[in-house]
């Protein structure tokens, strides 16, 4: 990524690959783990939502950050795929999909 | 990370400036909207009466509407404004009344300074694509500003170090550093604070996951609303408004910042009384609400947790309507040095580039330089004309709320295109400079046209910043002499950057 060398097609591709894994990607591990915070965390229910809410964007940060932080693009896909997998899982154990919650 | 700072930087920083600028400019939003406002009056007029006259001002007008609102007169704003909606949807319509007619007042029309708060978040889009892209910019900031600290191995040595005279472009470094780093705390909270006051569009799923689409239980549980009733079906008629008020007022120890009256048509019609409290960080509105057909206290809004005041304390600290005028000011000096690093972070990128060898003909360098010039010195030109359309602007024009709205963008656009015409090597100076003679215009045309000694203020202010944009000019078209590694001139280059 030096300043003077031409980047070819596969830098190209790679770094847009990486923005819109970012975007979308960091998105979503955000809104799951926000979804499923605020079915699991202590307390009255309209307060575990608010605490989620507000978690959810240190998250997308922290996901976002990771995505141009790794190594590969494909070890961020991997990493960032697996948490989303993760959480998916444990938002339907706490029944988050009652409510047909699609993303 | 370096890069990513460099690059995320560059793809949103002429949205972030003007987000900067404008949100900036909101601290201070009464204040330009009275005076923008000139012909209304200083005196705080009596709120029961005003609230009266103004629900019978609405009857007049829908009395079959889903909702209407009065915001109260008080000691800011001597107006009573009332929206009314016959869908939640919209379309929702204003009007400023005179509180001691009842009629609408006899004021320019002007959106004042809610333009630039709208502005602020919407950039005058159609408001879910406007708070999308600044949400968007407000994101790849928060990247931003976290890599930026990344990369900063040295943030504690360069707080202290501004090597003005050592080479262009580890002056604009420099400069971008100081002014990054010495409101650093201020960036993080106002751009991390403005991503929570949109949460509810743009983070909805703990909210669905939880409460699936009732989003109004979610309010009335977390303490944010109080529940409403649904309708009788039968017509009904409310009590006069300022009945409510004087209720209100009763019960919670203050005058009601603002009365919502839903369905008034209706039997079971509720009015709901919100408060401007606690006088603190956080940014909850106290509600009562008055079953509007009896004046009978139907329900309060109840204690907020912890979680959702702290959300309430975000949205304060971000638009700090509990700050008193030092306090305020300060906030206002943090939201310059916002605008500042990011028009110094845009400057630094072409500075970098030029000395590089990077061909200054290339159409990206070229690209960059044209909408740096023209956000950030023309943007203040339309700021300005926006004040000045203000007071130009024949008083009976039609749609003159729009025209003034017109003016803001032409001026800037206008600015712009001139900006690429200049030469190069003037072009910063003479952009500058235009801005700064539009900004030092304002208080000559207010004190010939209006010349209100409680305009003082704020016309001294309009001085200030034009001042600063003359210091502004001078400093960018000031020669040094060549003391770059390369022996070239080296502000020539940061001109020509």
């Amino acid at each position: 990524m030096s300043a003077h060398a031409v980047p070819t097609l596969a830098d190209r591709l790679a770094v847009a690959g990486r923005v819109l894994l970012a975007a979308f990607g960091g998105y979503a591990v955000a809104a799951l783990a926000c979804a499923w915070l605020a079915l699991i965390l202590p307390g009255p229910r309209a307060e575990a939502v608010s605490a989620a809410t507000l978690a959810s964007f240190s998250i997308m940060a922290a996901a976002v950050i990771w995505v141009f932080a790794a190594r590969t693009i494909a070890r961020a896909t991997l990493v960032l795929g697996a948490a989303a997998l993760l959480l998916t899982v444990a938002l339907w154990l706490a029944g988050g999909f009652r409510h047909g919650v699609a993303l | 990370m370096a890069w990513l700072h460099t690059w995320s930087g560059l793809v949103v920083g002429w949205v972030l400036f003007a987000i900067f600028v404008t949100g900036t400019a909101s601290y201070y939003r009464s204040d330009i909207s009275r005076w923008m406002r000139p012909e209304l009056s200083e005196e705080a007029p009596d709120p029961v009466a005003a609230a009266t006259r103004a629900g019978v001002f609405l009857r007049k007008t829908m009395p079959d509407a889903a909702g209407w609102s009065v915001k109260l007169p008080n000691a800011e704003a001597s107006v009573v404004e009332v929206y009314w909606w016959q869908n939640l949807d919209g379309p929702y319509h204003q009007a400023l009344l005179d509180p001691l007619t009842g009629e609408p007042a006899r004021v320019r029309d002007t959106r004042g300074g809610e333009f630039l708060y709208r502005f602020h978040f919407e950039l005058s889009l159609p408001p879910i694509w406007g708070r999308w892209i600044v949400s968007g910019c407000a994101m790849i900031l928060l990247i931003a500003l976290i890599s930026g600290i990344v990369t900063h191995r040295r943030i504690f040595a360069d707080f202290f170090t501004f090597r003005r005279d050592k080479s262009v472009q580890r002056g604009w470094l420099d400069a971008h550093n100081v002014m990054g780093v010495l409101a650093l705390p201020f960036h993080l909270m106002i751009v991390y604070t403005g991503l929570v006051t949109l949460s509810s569009m743009l983070m909805p799923w703990g909210v669905k996951a939880v409460y699936g689409d009732d989003l109004l239980r979610y309010y009335a549980e977390a303490g944010l609303a109080a529940p409403g009733a649904g309708p009788a079906g039968r017509p009904g008629v409310p009590l006069p408004l300022g009945e409510i008020v004087a209720r209100a007022s009763a019960a919670g120890g203050e005058t009601p910042e603002m009365l919502m009256v839903t369905l008034p048509g209706d039997a079971n019609a509720t009015a709901t009384a919100y408060f401007e409290e606690p006088h603190g960080l956080a940014h909850l509105h106290p509600q009562i609400v008055y079953a509007a057909g009896t004046g009978a206290e139907l329900a309060r809004v109840s204690e907020a947790g912890a979680a959702t005041r702290t959300a309430a304390v975000m949205a304060g600290l971000h638009e700090a309507h509990f700050a008193s005028a030092p306090l305020r000011l300060v906030f206002f000096l943090c939201g310059v040095m916002g605008a500042a690093t990011v028009a110094s972070g845009l400057v630094l990128w072409t500075v970098a580039r030029a000395p590089k060898g990077a061909d200054p003909d290339r159409f990206g360098l070229r690209l960059v330089r044209f909408l740096n010039l023209g956000t950030i010195a023309g943007l203040p030109v339309g700021l300005a004309a926006y004040f000045l359309a203000n007071r130009l602007l024949p008083y009976g024009l039609e749609a003159r709320a729009d025209w003034e709205v017109r003016v803001f963008f032409a001026a800037w656009v206008a600015a712009a295109l001139a900006a690429a015409l200049y030469p190069r090597q003037r072009a910063w100076p003479i952009a500058l400079g235009v801005a700064a003679c539009a900004f030092l215009a304002i208080p000559l045309v207010d004190a010939v046209l209006v010349g209100q000694n409680r305009f003082l203020g704020f016309d001294a202010a309009m001085a200030a910043v034009g001042l600063a944009l003359v210091a502004g000019s001078r400093l960018a078209a000031r020669r040094r002499p060549a003391e770059s590694r390369h022996g070239q001139p080296s502000l020539s280059r940061a001109a020509e950057a």
